[in-house]
């Protein structure tokens, strides 16, 4: 198949506010690892927050295909029952809410829209267990409320758990490595790898360098000022490594 | 929060045309229907001969009657209370008929004697007697209007000696336990309200359960409010001897209707030693139009004696209709070691008012109460928690914890905490926490990008909410309150 995400000359602002992308171009194919990198404030979290129709922006120019649909046209819900999946930066606590009960629902949700049976407690429980084996996690995780009192390492894995079970098309990764120590770090990008699939695109947003040392990307992207600036293979993420994004702004 | 504060003041009931006015076609109420049954009504308006009327009716013993003579007298020299934060057009009693039975009131001997209209009405409300009853081991004292209609289970119940039945019916039947228990917790002049339904009481459920024995069954009764311009006045009396156990669950629900409905119920709970009560409720009567026009006003008293040592009652509800309520199920903590509960989820919406909350009496020894309540506020709704925990000075060791949950949907609703503490014990351990919260964009679009939907994403943030308040409700009950949670919130998020 041909492009997972076309993302064509898409301009978004914050509701009322300034500017924040100026023009994004992005092709992710199906199967492809893409790194997107940057400077604060170039518009990363702004461009996973778009994509994935998050209350508070405005799109005002361009357009987004996935699978051959139009994105931007698609409630937020909508989204993630088609398959696009968003790993929060900051995962969200819902408290008196199961874990458990939460992906169950979320998953028939998805399964209904697909036009799916609803799996059963047994069906999800497997599914559940077989989930946990490939990404090598305890169920500690499973009895508590939605991310309460997780700690950022416990949330993040929980944010990769739950996007093994929903099992998406397209993988939003925003800043996953933020806040994690080197341990949790690689436990989160084996996770991340094991859940590499040739039908599934996976969009990393990140300020290092150091989580593409663990998760090898195919394509890495600079964004700076709201607009990719330079874009390579993973060579490239290196080299930047090295000089920085300050000559890019230069380049900009 | 001193109930008999507005005893002495002069009766002041100007006759007003509030209570007829909403006449609103609101759809939105999913039990909205009106059962066409003949009923044989009391003409409207309130005085001597009315209740004389009702105990007539009721075939009812001299005591009773002077009983509730010497409760209407009483009420004529009271004013309605004024102190809860509830904006309520004056009330007309004499405008309200104070009676209405089905007229085939001669008493239904099996489920093929009720009248095929009012198990419709059942039907209709997803309570088809016999089944659900026997699915669930349930037994079911359904009252319709003011006449109970079917009771089920009674042998079994029977057979262990418990007493389950109509409050008509216990008069009859078990006169000496009735005489010895009403108004033992809730006296006739206790309120406004209750000395109402003290004189003008219709029908209610009887429970008495012999020392010892722990009932197999939850009991439940559901109540309806059905013929027009009649209030509805429910009398429960329920009593555990010593050692027993019993669960008691109460469903309501009522027909839409085009103007104010009066309900002044009185629940009153007696628990001896070592006995335990858990009293559940989910209350879904007709709020009212997004307006508020039309909604059922709600004036209960409830109120719990725990008389022995080492008794326990639990009061657990989900208030989710009418358009005013005015309820705060309580516990009188007389017995050495007993222990009083009150677990609450209440929602207003749209134009909802609720003023409820709990008091907790401590007047033995080592008396310990809890208090987790769950206030939701959405449109223009306003919700108050007000709570008395009061020690008296002979409770050593006493106890309390209450916690008091906000939540705002939206930004034209109200959430307002109350509490009242008057500790009288120096050694008494009072603790007292409250929150209010928002329910945050952020968690709504974190459930949404997982795939649900607002409303789905909105439900399962509230029960998550009032979680502590639904591990209370017996299984079924909790099911039907998640789901009846959501809709009482539908249209509260866009």
């Amino acid at each position: 198949m041909s492009k997972l995400l076309e993302i064509r000359g898409l301009r978004a602002r914050i509701a009322n506010g300034r500017e924040v992308l100026k023009g994004i171009d992005l092709d992710v194919a199906a199967g492809e690892v893409h790194a997107i990198m940057g400077p604060n404030g170039a518009g990363k979290s702004t461009l996973s927050s778009v994509l994935a129709g998050k209350p508070g922006y405005e799109v005002t120019g361009g357009t987004v295909r996935y699978l051959g649909q139009d994105l931007l046209a698609m409630p937020a819900d909508e989204r993630a029952r088609e398959g696009v999946f968003l790993a929060f930066q900051y995962p969200v606590e819902i408290p008196g809410v199961n874990n458990m009960y939460f992906l169950r629902a979320a998953l028939n949700a998805g399964r209904r829209q697909r036009g799916q049976a609803e799996l059963d407690a047994q069906q999800f429980l497997k599914a559940v267990r077989e989930r946990l084996k490939l990404l090598d996690i305890g169920d500690d995780l499973l009895r508590r409320a939605v991310n309460v009192g997780f700690s950022g390492g416990e949330k993040k894995r929980n944010e990769i758990f739950q996007m093994a079970m929903l099992e998406p098309n397209l993988a939003i990764l925003d800043e996953t490595d933020s806040g994690l120590d080197i341990d949790a770090l690689r436990a989160v990008s084996d996770g991340v790898n094991r859940l590499r699939d040739p039908a599934r695109a996976i969009v990393m947003i990140t300020h290092y360098q150091r989580l593409l040392d663990y998760i090898v990307p195919d394509r890495v992207h600079v964004l700076a000022d709201g607009r990719i600036v330079a874009s390579g293979d993973k060579t490239f993420a290196a080299e930047l490594e090295r000089t920085g994004y300050a000559y890019l702004g230069d380049a900009a | 929060m001193s109930d008999s504060a507005t005893a002495n003041r002069p009766a002041s009931n100007a006759p007003s045309a509030g209570l007829l006015e909403g006449i609103v076609q609101a759809e939105g109420y999913k039990y909205g229907f009106i059962t066409d049954v003949e009923t044989e009504d009391a003409p409207p308006g309130l005085n001597e001969d009315t209740v004389r009327f009702i105990s007539a009716k009721k075939g009812e013993p001299a005591w009773l009657l002077e009983w509730r003579l010497k409760a209407f007298r009483r009420w004529q020299t009271m004013a309605p209370p004024d102190w809860a934060k509830l904006d309520i057009a004056p009330i007309d009693y004499q405008a309200a008929s104070y009676y209405s039975a089905p007229k085939a009131a001669s008493g239904p001997k099996s489920l093929d004697e009720v009248d095929p209209e009012l198990l419709k009405t059942y039907e209709k409300l997803g309570i088809p007697l016999g089944e659900r009853a026997a699915l669930a081991g349930v037994a079911v004292d359904a009252v319709f209007d003011s006449v109970s209609v079917a009771t089920t289970f009674k042998d079994k119940l029977a057979d262990l000696g418990i007493i389950f039945c109509s409050f008509g019916e216990a008069v009859r039947e078990h006169p000496e336990l009735v005489r010895r228990y009403l108004g033992s917790v809730v006296p006739q002049g206790d309120n406004f309200f209750a000395a109402l339904n003290s004189a003008v009481f219709s029908d209610g459920s009887f429970v008495y359960v012999p020392a010892g024995v722990r009932c197999p069954m939850e009991l439940s009764t559901y109540f309806r409010i059905n013929a027009a311009k009649t209030g509805q006045f429910e009398r429960t009396l329920l009593v555990a001897d010593r050692g027993a156990y019993v669960s008691y669950l109460e469903g309501c629900t009522a027909p839409q209707r085009d103007e104010n409905q009066l309900h002044a119920a009185v629940v009153e709970l007696v628990a001896l030693e070592d006995a335990e009560i858990k009293y559940a409720t989910v209350q879904n009567w007709y709020p009212g139009d997004e307006n508020g026009k039309g909604g059922i006003y709600n004036f209960v008293t409830k109120r719990g004696a725990c008389r022995g040592a080492r008794s326990k009652i639990s009061w657990a509800q989900v208030e989710t209709g009418s358009a005013i309520t005015w309820k705060y199920p309580s516990c009188l903590l007389e017995g050495e070691g007993s222990t009083g509960a009150f677990y609450s989820v209440a929602i207003t919406n749209n134009r909802q008012q609720a003023d409820t909350g709990t008091k907790m009496i401590h007047i033995g020894r080592d008396t310990s109460s809890t208090v987790i309540s769950k206030g939701i506020s959405a449109g223009r709704g306003q919700n108050t928690y007000r709570g008395q925990v009061k020690v008296l000075s002979n409770a050593d060791g006493a106890r309390n914890y209450t916690q008091c949950d906000s939540l705002l949907i939206g930004k034209r609703c109200g959430a307002h905490t109350v509490p009242y503490i008057d500790v009288r014990h120096p050694g008494a351990k009072v603790e007292h926490e409250a929150t209010t919260s928002k329910i945050s964009e952020d968690q709504m679009f974190y459930c949404q990008q997982r795939g649900l939907t607002a409303e789905d994403a909105l439900s399962l943030i509230v029960n998550g909410f009032c979680k502590e308040v639904l591990n209370e409700l017996p299984m079924e009950f909790a099911v039907e309150a998640q789901k009846l949670l959501a809709v009482s919130l539908e249209g509260s998020v866009g």
